[in-house]
């Protein structure tokens, strides 16, 4: 135990560099290259889906709790975003339908009077993003109340329901003043508005794809150190045998809870990061279809794995937005049309993509494994290092 | 003024129509070791499941240091199916403790079938029992602001595994180890609860005669060392005569004698009914 104690092994030490120079890449390709380049919107994506994937993997993975309703969450973290952040100028003309919002205080106005424009839009953010992961995580520790006492596939079912009817509710329009019913909210800072411009309001210095990059990279800091931590420990024993954990101590009830509210409130932060990508909020975005992809993205990275879900999403978003895109438009090639290419046809490859990703890893990309086991695999007889 | 550990006063568990265990009283005195005989399907696991949480009994009280953990009594449908007896000695409050908070008075366990968490080593699997008395809460859990308490945790387990004769194998899997270590994990684990009173659900289960002496010596050494008091379902009938000073023997749910290991073994309704008549 003393002899491994202390030391940062190879692995942790060749992770962070790799994550460090994702980081240093991304601010200099951003500042060199198009930046409408699709690239871009798959790393701000990517980072977005990174962190809803690893808030999911933490209960479907790590807790084995089934649950579906990511998407509910995100909605909810959405909507308190941009509700909390919209100026109070604009405010009127978004809600133009209902006569007006009902609500008027914006984070956004408070800290610009207070602290200036630039310090003053970065506190506004992060502040609205923590009220929209509390927001998320009251309302799971309210459904988790009466849902968690379910197990594996219905507690799926309940969760599931949740997020429909949550859609349904942000739709009504009796609520219209605060949510603008059916309509989009917009208006409200985004990852552009992370761009450094001089006095003119040329673009200096470009940050939009940093920005998501390091704010979903520091929540999935925080959900890692939770999982190596005495309580991540209790929800892996959860996970891996529900009756010996009771018996040893470890309150389902209260453990369950935790981690579902935990996940939400992550959940939530990353739907208030979608909103900021998307530069538009509609309940109609968060749809059940959006959950199986997040679902889908923590069972290609690996159940149980958050490199194996940060790999996942950026591979996914890239193909789905990106690599396969040309599948999609007719081409010709010396005057002939290339067959099968037509709208439609960039699902059906990366259908059939996924399928072989799914035969040829059984547990997913990585398994239960994490990015730095990869580089220490000759130490492992040595010492278990803990990060 | 009793020096009972645990005191189970007419137990029943009522399945539906099955009455798995019929009107069950015991009583385990400080420091002794209890065995918990009888033929198969019984009702021995029932009523270990009933002392520790798992069922809540349909009838019946049971007390742990002269503090009630379970007292019940059949109501709604059950009031009308009820098959046991003393059906109205135990109206009033209801008391049924979980699992994790009996374990956290005192009571610790193992299972019949092995439950060890097996996706994780065997250092893990004795850390992770330290977790329930451990101070600290989820925020300083997870922003190190508990490392005083987990470097404890850590400690503690590894002087447990030296303890145990495990510190060799902490960084396997747990179910990778072999069948007789695994129990002897799966002991050290519930040793690493700060346990008063070890529950073993058929401890010797699997292995061989040497290991079985072996085992008889172990459960003694740990009672003395720990000042446990223990109780056993076993059916190795060498090893519960050689250790227990105290046998329950039960039938179709029902006690049908206890007594030290000698009446009981002379005992002719349990020969007829478990032991057999040997020739």
């Amino acid at each position: 135990m003393s002899n491994t104690k202390k030391r940062i092994d190879r692995g942790s030490l060749i992770t962070l560099c790799i994550i460090l120079l994702i980081f240093v890449v991304t601010v200099v390709l951003e500042n060199t290259i198009n930046a409408n380049s699709l690239l871009f919107t798959v790393i701000r994506k990517g980072a977005v889906y990174s962190l809803v994937a690893v808030s999911m993997n933490l209960l479907n993975g790590f807790t084995g709790l089934f649950s579906l309703g990511q998407a509910g969450f995100m909605l909810l973290g959405a909507y308190t975003y941009a509700i909390l952040t919209i100026p109070n100028s604009v405010r009127d003309t978004i809600y133009y339908l209902f006569q007006g919002s009902s609500f008027h205080f914006s984070l956004l106005d408070i800290f610009q009077g207070a602290l200036g424009e630039t310090f003053g839009l970065i506190v506004a953010v992060i502040l609205a993003c923590i009220c929209a992961g509390i927001v998320a995580a009251f309302f799971a520790f309210l459904i988790g109340l009466p849902v968690l006492r379910l197990k594996s596939d219905y507690l799926a079912i309940a969760t599931l329901g949740f997020a429909e009817i949550l859609r349904a509710i942000f739709q009504w329009e009796k609520l219209g003043k605060v949510t603008n019913g059916a309509n989009a909210l917009r208006g409200y800072p985004t990852f552009s508005d992370f761009n450094i411009k001089n006095s003119s309001g040329m673009i200096v210095f470009r940050l939009s794809s940093f920005v998501p990059l390091l704010l979903a990279g520091i929540c999935i800091a925080i959900i890692v150190l939770l999982i190596n931590s005495s309580y991540g420990r209790a929800f892996k024993a959860i996970r891996d045998d529900e009756v010996a954990a009771e018996a040893m101590g470890i309150n389902l009830a209260k453990h369950k809870q935790l981690s579902f509210c935990i996940s939400s409130f992550f959940a939530g932060v990353g739907g208030a990061l979608f909103a900021m990508f998307a530069s538009t909020v509609q309940a109609k975005t968060f749809t059940s279809a959006m959950t199986y992809e997040i679902l889908l993205i923590v069972v290609i990275g690996g159940i149980g794995s958050i490199s194996g879900s940060c790999l996942a999403s950026f591979l996914y978003i890239a193909c789905s937005e990106w690599w396969l895109r040309f599948l999609d438009n007719t081409m010709y090639i010396g005057g002939t049309q290339v067959p099968l290419l037509r709208n439609g046809f960039r699902m059906v490859v990366f259908s059939v993509i996924i399928m072989i990703v799914v035969l040829f890893f059984r547990q997913g990309i990585m398994g239960s494994r994490e990015l730095p086991d990869l580089f220490r695999r000759k130490r492992i007889k040595e010492g278990k290092s803990d990060e | 003024m009793s020096n009972n550990v645990l005191h189970v006063e007419n137990i029943t568990m009522q399945f539906g129509g099955v009455v798995a265990v019929n009107n069950l009283s015991l009583d385990i005195p400080e420091g002794k070791i209890v065995a918990l005989i009888g033929p198969n399907g019984a009702g021995k696991t029932t009523a270990f499941n009933c002392i520790t949480g798992v069922y809540e009994p349909t009838n019946g009280l049971v007390e742990f240091m002269d503090k009630p953990i379970v007292r019940n009594h059949p109501s709604g449908k059950m009031k009308k199916i009820y098959k046991g007896e003393n059906a109205d000695k135990y109206l009033g409050d209801v008391v049924a403790m979980t699992p994790d908070k009996i374990t956290s008075l005192g009571i610790s366990r193992t299972f019949q079938n092995i439950r060890l968490w097996n996706s994780m080593t065997v250092f893990e699997n004795v850390l992770i029992a330290k977790h329930m008395r451990a101070n600290q809460n989820v925020f300083s859990a997870t922003f190190r602001g508990n490392a005083k308490e987990e470097k404890r945790m850590r400690e503690e387990t590894m002087a447990l595994l030296v303890e145990q004769g495990l510190d060799k194998y902490k960084d396997e899997i747990a179910t990778s180890l072999p069948y007789g270590l695994q129990r002897r994990l799966e002991i050290a684990r519930a040793l690493a609860c700060d346990p008063k009173l070890l529950l073993l659900d058929e401890p010797a289960a699997g292995m061989n005669p040497q290991e079985t002496e072996e085992l008889a010596a172990f459960i003694k050494e740990i009672r003395d060392k720990y000042n446990l008091t223990i109780f056993l379902i076993e059916h190795h009938m060498n090893l519960v005569m050689d250790i227990s000073d105290h046998i329950y023997v039960i039938d179709f749910g029902k006690m049908i004698a206890d007594g030290t290991p000698s009446e009981v073994q002379n005992n002719p309704v349990v020969i007829d009914a478990y032991l057999g008549v040997t020739e």
